[in-house]
């Protein structure tokens, strides 16, 4: 029960969405679950032991290291990847409640239940707004928490018990900031193909609807 | 034996669980047992190495440890999502009994059995009706008082869902009063109010459960007695009752594709 679970999840998913949300998939899976398990996760992982302070007052470097890393990169990282590809099942259960319907009347009800088209496309554009909105939360809380997206060397800290101001230093502060900043691109690119594929799908269904709708007229 | 078995067994029984049912099975395996295991575990992994206490005295540390931490909110947690996913089992066990008691009656050669073969058997989607529905609904109602359980224990133990950045402590061989910091402790305060409101959402969904099946029921049940008050009731006793709870779960069970394996 690990991550494996996440990505059957979305390969679940994969089926019902359009060409965009496949490289959607494609690049969550590949820029931002792979490089999450394969190298952020050990370069945070052991950035408690790591972070030292110039001082042998014991607990200051406990309290030092809880006031600059509240909530850890990392975790804010795996919550966001988790929280993202979540807004996805709301169109497997929509798919699921199709098919359910069609086998308790026992006849086709529609063309084809994985189509999206009406509920489903309803319920398609609103996972694609959430996903986008989680995305723009996580970056913002990213942003809010650290003070921007740069990893300082050094931090000065003056909390109880630290006897005075105290200096402080983070570990690997240039990889941590080189990872940080892949998360943000890849978010921002998430984003980009989430809108793009909003306007697509809004697009295609409005030419869709006018063309109907000019067709009877002329009938 | 881990987290995956777990799934395993729960994803037999979401094929004949409600919709709401489902629902508190995906939040469960989504929101709690992958950030306990994706990133709750990792915030407490040092949780016993990082607790730095203001002293040389050797044995001190351990022992305030000991005070504070009686057991450590990730095991609570490893066994409340246990305690919380094992009434499931006892539907899963219903509908083992009765898969069994229907293969025996094909295997009879009874007339009244409707299946063709041992495979449809095997596929076959309960209804949640009769007897199946009583342990259904009896095993949301454990899962209701287990969750009500953990959530009154850990704020018991720790008093409140907070955790403090320092703690005194005067417990034996400690000296005096000595300062005792524990690591991460804003991280963890955020990952214990998470599990908590979560586990509420849980509480919440299994009461919506628990009221949608009583209701519907209750409302069943006063048609039928309405009915039957009109004109008299030939109708088999057991048909009435099937079609009752047939209704009862017809438009609201969904089988999802998440895949979840029976």
């Amino acid at each position: 029960m690990s991550w494996a679970f996440l990505r059957d999840l979305l390969s679940g998913v994969n089926k019902y969405s359009t060409g965009i949300g496949r490289i959607w998939v494609a690049v969550v899976f590949l820029f931002r679950l792979l490089v999450y398990v394969a190298a952020a996760e050990n370069i945070w992982k052991h950035e408690h032991d790591e972070f030292e302070c110039n001082i042998k007052q014991p607990g200051c470097e406990n309290v030092c290291f809880d006031h600059f890393f509240p909530v850890s990169h990392i975790r804010l990282w795996a919550l966001q990847l988790i929280m993202v590809s979540t807004p996805s099942l709301l169109v497997v259960f929509h798919v699921a409640y199709r098919e359910n319907r069609e086998k308790h009347h026992n006849q086709k009800l529609y063309k084809n239940p994985g189509k999206t088209d009406g509920g489903l496309l309803c319920t398609y554009l609103i996972s694609l707004i959430l996903k986008t909105g989680l995305e723009i939360f996580f970056l913002v809380l990213f942003y809010k928490l650290y003070n921007g997206f740069e990893i300082p060397r050094l931090v000065k800290c003056d909390l109880k018990p630290c006897p005075n101001t105290v200096d402080c230093y983070i570990s690997k502060p240039t990889e941590k900031m080189i990872f940080l900043y892949c998360l943000v691109a890849t978010s921002c690119l998430c984003i980009i193909l989430n809108l793009s594929e909003l306007s697509y799908l809004i697009f295609k269904y409005s030419i869709k609807c006018y063309l109907k709708r000019h067709v009877k007229k002329q009938q | 034996m881990d987290w995956g078995a777990l799934h395993t067994i729960l994803g037999g029984v979401n094929k004949h669980s409600t919709s709401i049912g489902k629902i508190w099975l995906t939040v469960l395996f989504i929101f709690r047992i992958m950030i306990l295991v994706v990133a709750a575990e990792k915030v407490w992994g040092d949780e016993q190495d990082d607790f730095v206490c203001n002293t040389l005295q050797p044995g001190c540390r351990n022992v305030c440890y000991d005070h504070f931490f009686p057991i450590s909110h990730i095991r609570l947690w490893a066994l409340q999502l246990i305690f919380v996913s094992t009434p499931a089992l006892l539907v899963a066990m219903h509908v083992a009994y009765r898969r069994h008691e229907k293969k025996r009656q094909f295997r009879k050669g009874d007339q009244k059995c409707e299946f063709k073969d041992i495979e449809e058997i095997r596929k076959q989607r309960f209804r949640i009706e009769g007897s199946l529905w009583w342990t259904y609904t009896g095993s949301i109602f454990f899962r209701l008082i287990f969750e009500a359980v953990f959530m009154y224990a850990f704020y018991f133990m720790y008093d409140g869902f907070r955790m403090p950045r320092l703690m005194k402590c005067n417990a034996w061989p400690c000296p005096n009063t000595v300062d005792c910091f524990v690591s991460r402790p804003t991280e963890k305060t955020v990952f214990t109010i998470f599990m908590i409101a979560v586990s509420s959402i849980c509480i919440l969904l299994n009461v919506a459960e628990l009221c949608y099946l009583l209701t519907k029921f209750f409302l069943r049940r006063s048609k039928k007695a309405g009915n039957s008050k009109q004109q008299p009731n030939h109708e088999n006793k057991e048909e009435t009752k099937q079609n009752e709870m047939n209704e009862l779960i017809s438009d609201s069970c969904q089988n999802t594709v998440i895949g979840f394996t029976s």
